[in-house]
């Protein structure tokens, strides 16, 4: 079974959201969740609505089937010299690196070894071993969007192909085989609109070339129509009939002007339109023969009690 | 609390440069675009440069290939004497240009073929920040040369902060400075005794840690970039300079959600700290009614009595589409005000959201027109 879900979107279809929904919903009975962060955003303190979390791990929720959802913020710096020492034991060394200006080279000019140490901290922390038992029943990753995850994900293998051999090689050839194994998911965030949909689309068919296995679509802020099929193709045409509404504010006890009853089927229109295309990115994403999750859009935004009612609906 | 005048701005022939900036999925891209076209039509002679356009929007500005030069855009009303040209960035190829333009022959084939550059050039976050800025740079100077246009608008990267490529020339000249190039330079230039002994540990862990043949591709490709250095931490630097000038203008664009404005009250300061000209914000996408008297309660209210009363369905249903459009009418205006009310210097305009994606230069032209209601 998957145990690293890594989750992925455009910017603004609520990827970190779901993310956490995600690690909440996982978290059963006396599990343990680790849910990483790896963009030094922030996101995670911000939608739990805690102070930034340091580079350690700790515990932000429990999930409501009862498990434990640590959180952790990873920095690449803090990373680099942690898996220095952890491989290598060269504390000293590593001061040294940091003092000839390697570590900021690494971890700022060269964004592609920053996307090595990150991917190297999820590895390690879904492997680890802690009382004789996994440390973490399932880790789940905020991932970069949509726009990079090819290369975030396959930045081992970029590595695999710049490093012939050495320690590097194989550190890199051990990530990307338990990134192409069945151990780790990648699920795809969207909104039923043209962009989201299209880079979903586009992140699919590389993923799937890298060898990356798709978990889920999860299309995010779904809203149901009040209005009937019958009624929508009507609005569409702009065919929707002023009498019956007329009739139907008065009945309701609103004095309906003329105005207003056109304004409220021009709504329904503009409404109308808005549905169609949305059926028809649905249709794009149901195309690809995936497994798809609805959320369920929160008028009142995204706080902590939100969190939890998207955690149950991606339980159900 | 000033409205923001997008006309003033472009028919002033004193801007130069407009670049748009914002958290990612606001509307960056299409507001630069009606910018640009509206502009045109106005007269001025615009080059558009966008980074990562939505394939509708790229159709609508003719943009069928990523061919990283500036093409004429069709249908543009050219009657008040300007013209629009398109064109999507290239990093890969923005970075090959540079290096073809300032190494000579032998030396750009090696930098080509070296495997760090490759990777570097192609497949390294951060790279398409460097060749937005990179790109910017080379058409100001092509405008200034050949005067082909007198409006350069830019869109800035979905960067995973809007601020990425503001520090992208510091970041490059950090790396032109930085002591641990010049360090893998040195055995290929100089005598070892130059080097401290930290130096030869950090050496020989990264020989240990990386393989002797990543580091020996690595100074490889450090060698033959050096000569390079010079002349990208100068253009760097320029366009850093060319972005504080009075002729560019930045504007913002945020949606009306949390995220997006807190991303521009960040941006905002951010610019302010670094003596970059605000033109104004974009509050993109705000909800709007033309019933505003009908409350969502109101509505919510009358549709259930229709309901209960068996009475037309139909009229219920708009009334509940019509209650979920006032609560989002008053969130979004409510954040806006808030906005305003904590930056009240920064002229501001509203931007109504339409229901359709914008897929031709019809409809970026009726953004235009909401740009500068």
């Amino acid at each position: 079974m998957a145990r690293l879900h890594v989750v992925t979107g455009k910017g603004g279809t609520g990827k970190t959201t779901v993310a956490a929904a995600m690690a909440l919903a996982l978290a059963d009975e006396g599990q343990r969740i680790l849910l990483v962060e790896v963009e030094g955003r922030q996101g995670l303190a911000q939608l739990f609505d805690v102070p930034p979390l340091p580079y350690v791990e700790r515990r932000i929720a429990v999930g409501p089937a009862g498990g434990e959802v640590y959180a952790l913020a990873v920095d690449a710096e803090a990373a680099l010299l942690e898996y220095l020492d952890m491989y290598y034991h060269l504390g000293r060394a590593g001061k040294a690196l940091d003092k000839v200006g390697a570590v900021d080279f690494v971890t700022t000019i060269a964004p592609g070894l920053r996307d090595v140490l990150l991917t190297g901290k999820v590895y390690e922390a879904t492997r680890r071993k802690a009382h004789g038992r996994l440390a973490y029943d399932a880790v789940v990753l905020d991932a970069p969007p949509t726009g990079r995850i090819g290369r975030f994900l396959n930045v081992n293998h970029e590595v695999a192909g710049l490093a012939k051999v050495g320690p590097i090689r194989n550190q890199a050839d051990a990530i990307m085989g338990m990134l192409r194994s069945d151990v780790t998911q990648v699920h795809l965030v969207t909104l039923l609109e043209e962009m989201p949909v299209q880079e979903t689309l586009d992140a699919v068919e590389q993923l799937e070339k890298l060898d990356l296995r798709i978990g889920s679509i999860v299309v995010n802020m779904v809203r149901h129509s009040p209005l009937d099929d019958e009624s929508l193709a009507l609005a569409v045409k702009e065919k929707l009939p002023a009498a019956e509404l007329t009739r139907g504010l008065r009945a309701a006890g609103i004095t309906a002007t003329k105005e207003m009853v056109s304004a409220l089927a021009a709504e329904a229109h503009d409404h109308a339109v808005r549905v169609g295309l949305e059926r028809e990115n649905r249709d794009r994403i149901d195309a690809l023969g995936k497994k798809v999750t609805e959320l369920a859009l929160l008028p009142d935004g995204i706080d902590h009690g939100a969190l939890f009612d998207l955690a149950e609906e991606l339980r159900s | 609390m000033s409205k923001l005048d997008l006309d003033r701005l472009i028919d002033d022939a004193g801007t130069r440069i407009i670049v748009t900036c914002g958290s990612g999925g606001v509307g960056k891209t299409t507001t630069a675009a009606a910018l640009g076209l509206r502009a045109a039509e106005r007269g001025r002679k615009v080059v558009v440069l966008t980074i990562d356009p939505a394939r509708r929007l790229a159709q609508s500005l003719g943009l069928t290939e990523l061919d990283n030069t500036p093409r004429s855009v069709a249908d543009v009303d050219g009657s008040a004497g300007g013209r629009l040209d398109a064109m999507m960035l290239d990093m890969k190829r923005t970075f090959d240009e540079v290096v073809l333009a300032h190494a000579t022959p032998e030396k750009a084939e090696q930098i080509l073929a070296n495997p760090f550059y490759v990777a570097l050039s192609s497949s390294f976050a951060g790279t398409q920040e460097y060749m937005a800025m990179e790109k910017l740079g080379q058409l100001h100077k092509q405008a200034e040369r050949t005067g082909e246009w007198d409006l350069i608008v830019v869109d800035t990267p979905p960067s995973r902060s809007a601020l990425d490529f503001l520090d992208a020339p510091e970041r490059l000249a950090s790396l032109l400075e930085g002591r641990f190039l010049r360090l893998l330079l040195a055995p290929a230039r100089g005598p070892f005794r130059l080097m401290s002994a930290g130096v030869n540990l950090a050496m020989s862990v990264m020989n240990k840690v990386l393989g002797a043949q990543v580091l020996t591709d690595v100074q490889t490709f450090a060698a033959a970039f050096d000569t390079l250095f010079g002349g990208f931490r100068e253009r760097a630097t320029k366009t850093v300079a060319l972005l504080r000038e009075p002729h560019t203008s930045f504007l913002v664009v945020a949606a009306p959600q949390n995220d997006a404005l807190r991303e521009a009250s960040y941006f905002t300061e951010r610019l302010r700290e670094e003596n970059m000209p605000l033109a104004g914000v974009v509050l993109n996408r705000v909800t709007t009614t033309h019933v505003p008297d009908l409350s969502a309660e109101k509505s919510l209210a009358a549709a259930e009595r229709l309901e209960e009363g068996g009475k037309s369905e139909l009229t219920a249903a708009v009334l509940r589409l019509h209650a979920d459009k006032m609560r989002q009418v008053v969130s979004d205006h409510k954040r806006a005000d808030r906005f305003r009310r904590g930056h009240r210097s920064i002229a501001t305009i509203d931007v109504p959201a339409l229901p359709d994606d914008v897929h031709d230069l019809t409809g970026l032209r009726t953004i235009g027109d909401l740009l500068t209601a």
